[in-house]
């Protein structure tokens, strides 16, 4: 699709600018005020500069969170994308069985965090707890307070109870927009069902994959909620991912300085890893907006 | 190639059809010679899409039978019949190459990797891509799309027939007679059964050597251009074809001669006899091409008032109301045509007459 | 062979089917206990059913309230995001423009932070503009990461939609309007269903900035959860029964838009 150049379309922009802009711009030129002051009261600022900045980036405990996170959000894609994928293929197409499954695949997600992370809790403890007693009468031994693995394993299946049925949800609509006459077309020309999936499906669902990637990527890498509520961060500091690491060096304290110079350093993170994704995954196929190329000869 | 027969083929939705409204495609039978070049016209919604489905195989009929060459293959999906169709939108593999997308069918049935090679490159000829083959054809225009999916259905050597279900909807309307020409220009070196959907009654005549006309799920007649246009067995196939269509005008009987409103319009003996032995709704049809002006009370004229004379360039198309029936008329382009009453001759040679809305074939004059 | 896949599809959607039920039934089965029972021993099913918890909630005022106030923000939300979504969408998807690639991307950048060090400057932003504790407030907040996700999801599927289509439309005399109403959006409707369902959920999920910006008038069903830890302990029938509540308007908004994702393209001449 060759896109014609036409300036005026920024009108069509313009309500959705201001609407975000409304929002970002002020507040974010706040923080990044706060991140250069150390604020001892509301109405004492001292200029630091680059002080907080500095203290966060030499902090030993950064790497630990950091890299717990990161290997968090690689766990978190590798099975909710191929998980959401197989999902949305298995769902039927129409009747009311897809209404059923489109409702309890809803469910899930609806549920305010902490109330998700609060079942979870009384889910998997071994005394009362649906999941932990079963495992635990079946011999295995299973204690997510006491075991840095337990702890692993319940946060990343709760995060995949959570958010596969949003990578579903995306797939399936994304099916559901291809005309019929491709199946049909793949039908004559004597396709195999792999080769279906693997020439019509997969590529007509890269747009939804992409944006599915890129949520799932952002929303684990700041995932607070869920985790602390479940586990505290623990046993230890085992689940203590980099949005909780935040909250305890900075917010808790009410510091806003150092609050607001991590929060741009987590910005900055997200952003530089956003970019590399989804500049990788354009080449791969095709990005948004959609860019094609070549010009017809 | 593959010689087409329907069987009392008819196709309902729904499980019990009570009456004939209850089908999408009433039932019927039909041949479709190996080779011919056919047009399936129509507006939308009459079955022809249904019918074009039933003979790729993609829907199965709910009654009847359709047999290729002789064999019945009603229950056979599209694959085995061989049958290759193009829809209205481009449908084509986006990441693979015109290359890979044109090899695609003969890979899947395991043929060899030269003779592949030779086949697409055979095809990329006949189309004129040889140059686009490297390409990707996500990146090509509409047109060249729509040829790929042609090409997919040409480079299988057995292929029983090529279906056509509004091929052109979406290509620029000066690609679309480039196309038609193309496809023309195949069907005469590849002598293919060609079956061609629209609703577009230029692309048909131009295409096709035999028109088939469908209306309300029901077909109406299947002839060449010429049998179309000049002996339409239907109300409706003179008034779909030709631009503007035919008149159409109620008339009924009098002692010796038609009454087309209050106005008594003479006919031939032989015509009136025809017309005194047959019942229903009597409808007199003369295509605008046909219609002239008359002298004062000439036979077979009837009086009218002209509301408008636009010229069209190599021809002048005059509009006239006689007592609220609206007549059409082509004339020549420097003939002098004011607002006012004038007289057209409606009752001519090429007239036909409709009862019920069915063509009444004429008796022939003088006796068996 | 057909067979085959039926099995494998069935097998993978009623496992995962199972998966996500069990806990769901489990704060269910919570929601129909006391804590007492519930802090005490296993069992599978509640010992004595009880519905104290619902009446807690459907006795309490503050708790309704939040109900109704988070709906009424939240459709807000929704709507006002995929309205001004579609247009952008579609230049986007449509045209090129100056700064086309970096705006789109921009707008994705919202969603890039934890909002935690923002709430007081929002604070400050929307009381100085006198928009504290209103619906509008909050509906608006939240376009801050719904507008983006909206227009993310809407270009994708607008340009699954060839441009031949738009041009044919407007040959056959259709006025822009009527092509993008009549002939566009149906093309569309899963996105559309799809985006609705998601701007819903993340905006009815939201607590903190909806808790930072509303004090009294429209305090959201979120924020009054987090009162029900007490001195006594987590009130852990009262919070089960909040949550299988709060999953009963989503569940609606997905059943009612159910027919723009499932079988969603209907391609053919107008």
């Amino acid at each position: 699709m060759n896109k014609p150049l036409n300036q005026k379309a920024w009108l069509l922009v313009v309500p959705v600018f201001i609407c975000v802009a409304f929002s970002a711009i002020l507040p974010l030129m706040t923080v990044v005020n706060y991140s250069v002051q150390d604020i001892i009261s509301p109405t004492q600022h001292v200029f630091v500069g680059t002080e907080w900045f500095r203290n966060i980036m030499t902090d030993p405990d950064l790497r630990g969170a950091l890299g717990r996170q990161i290997i968090f959000s690689a766990c978190v894609l590798l099975f909710e994308i191929p998980l959401g994928v197989a999902l949305a293929l298995a769902m039927p197409a129409s009747g009311w069985r897809a209404s059923a499954a489109l409702v309890v695949l809803a469910m899930p997600l609806l549920i305010p965090w902490n109330v998700v992370g609060t079942i979870w809790q009384i889910f998997g403890r071994p005394d009362i707890g649906l999941l932990g007693y079963v495992l635990n009468r079946i011999g295995v031994d299973y204690n997510y307070t006491a075991s840095p693995t337990d702890a692993w394993v319940t946060v990343l299946v709760m995060d995949i109870w959570h958010w596969t049925p949003l990578v579903a949800l995306l797939c399936y609509a994304g099916l559901r927009a291809i005309p019929d006459a491709f199946y049909q077309a793949a039908e004559i020309d004597g396709a195999s069902r792999f080769a279906v999936f693997r020439y019509i499906q997969l590529p007509k669902m890269r747009g939804v994959l992409m944006i599915a990637v890129l949520l799932r990527f952002m929303d684990s890498f700041m995932i607070y909620t869920e985790p602390f509520v479940l586990t505290g961060g623990g046993p230890g500091d085992s689940t203590t991912f980099l949005s909780q690491y935040l909250t305890q060096k900075a917010v808790g304290q009410f510091d806003l300085g150092p609050a607001a110079a991590f929060s741009l350093i987590y910005f900055l993170i997200i952003l530089l890893l956003c970019f590399i994704l989804y500049n990788w995954m354009e080449r791969v196929g095709k990005g948004g907006p959609a860019t094609t190329g070549d010009d017809n000869a | 190639m593959a010689r087409i027969e329907f069987q009392n083929l008819g196709h309902a939705y729904r499980p019990n059809p009570a009456t004939l409204d209850d089908y999408a495609l009433q039932p019927m039978s039909m041949v479709w010679e190996d080779g011919g070049a056919y047009a399936l016209l129509g507006p939308s919604g009459c079955g022809k899409s249904t019918l074009l489905n039933i003979v790729s195989g993609l829907l199965t009929p709910s009654e009847g039978k359709v047999l290729f060459d002789g064999r019945d293959v009603t229950v056979q999906g599209a694959r085995e019949r061989n049958i290759a169709q193009v829809f209205q939108f481009p449908v084509i593999y986006d990441t693979m190459t015109v290359f890979d997308n044109l090899a695609f069918p003969l890979r899947n049935r395991g043929l060899p990797a030269a003779e592949v090679r030779t086949r697409v490159h055979e095809v990329a000829d006949i189309l004129d891509m040889a140059r686009e083959l490297p390409r990707k054809a996500s990146n090509l225009s509409a047109d060249a799309k729509q040829k790929i999916s042609l090409g997919r259905g040409l480079v299988r050597k057995d292929v029983a027939a090529i279906l056509f279900d509004e091929p052109l909807t979406v290509i620029d309307p000066h690609m679309k007679w480039m196309l038609r020409r193309q496809l023309k220009k195949i069907h005469q070196q590849l002598k293919l059964t060609l079956i061609y959907v629209t609703h577009d009654q230029v692309e048909a005549l131009t295409f096709a050597d035999e028109v088939v006309v469908m209306t309300n799920g029901r077909v109406v007649q299947k002839g060449g251009p010429e049998a179309l246009f000049l002996r339409p067995d239907h109300a409706f196939v003179g008034y779909f074809i030709g631009s503007p269509g035919m008149n159409l005008c109620p008339v009924s009987l009098d002692e010796g001669a038609i009454k087309l409103g209050s106005q008594r319009v003479a006919v031939d003996a032989n015509t009136l006899a025809t017309l005194k032995s047959t019942n229903g709704d009597l409808k007199l049809g003369i295509r605008p091409e046909f219609v002239r002006l008359a002298n004062d009370g000439e036979a077979g004229a009837v009086k009218a008032q002209v509301t408008r004379a636009q010229q069209l360039g190599n021809y002048q198309l005059v509009t006239a109301n006689c007592e609220g029936h609206v007549f059409n008329a082509k004339m020549e382009p420097n003939l002098r045509v004011v607002d006012g009453p004038v007289w057209l001759r409606v009752a001519a040679p090429e007239t036909v007459y409709f009862s019920n809305d069915e063509r009444i074939a004429m008796r022939a004059a003088g006796g068996a | 062979m057909r067979d085959n896949r039926r099995w494998i599809r069935a097998l993978v959607l009623l496992g995962y089917i199972a998966f996500a039920l069990i806990p769901l039934y489990w704060m269910l089965s919570i929601s129909l206990r006391t804590n007492e029972e519930t802090m005490s021993a296993f069992s599978i099913w509640p010992h004595q059913v009880t519905f104290d918890n619902f009446k807690v909630i459907f006795t309490d005022p503050s708790w309704y309230w939040g109900y109704i106030n988070s709906i009424v923000y939240v459709l807000m939300n929704t709507v006002m995001s995929v309205l001004v979504a579609l247009p952008a969408a579609y230049a986007f998807s449509r045209y090129r423009f100056l700064g086309d690639k970096h705006m789109f991307f921009w707008l994705l950048t919202n969603r890039m932070t934890p909002p935690a060090v923002f709430l007081l400057p929002f604070f400050q932003l929307y009381s100085s503009v006198g928009l504290m504790d209103t619906y509008v407030a909050v509906a608006l907040a939240h376009m801050l990461f719904n507008v983006p996700l909206a227009v993310w999801i809407l270009e994708g599927f607008m340009s699954g939609v060839s441009r031949e289509i738009d041009e044919t439309a407007y040959i056959d005399g259709y006025s822009f309007p009527a092509f993008f109403i009549k002939i566009f959006l149906p093309l569309i409707k899963a996105g559309v269903g799809v985006t609705a369902f998601f701007c819903f959920m993340f905006s009815w999920v939201e607590l903190l900035l909806a808790r930072t910006l509303t004090t009294v008038n429209a305090k959201p069903i979120a924020a009054v959860m987090t009162r029900t830890v007490s001195a006594a302990g987590m009130d852990w029938g009262v919070l089960s029964a909040a949550g299988v509540l709060t999953i009963i308007p989503g569940a609606l908004v997905i059943y009612f838009v159910r027919n723009y994702i499932a079988k969603g393209f209907a391609m053919g001449r107008v």
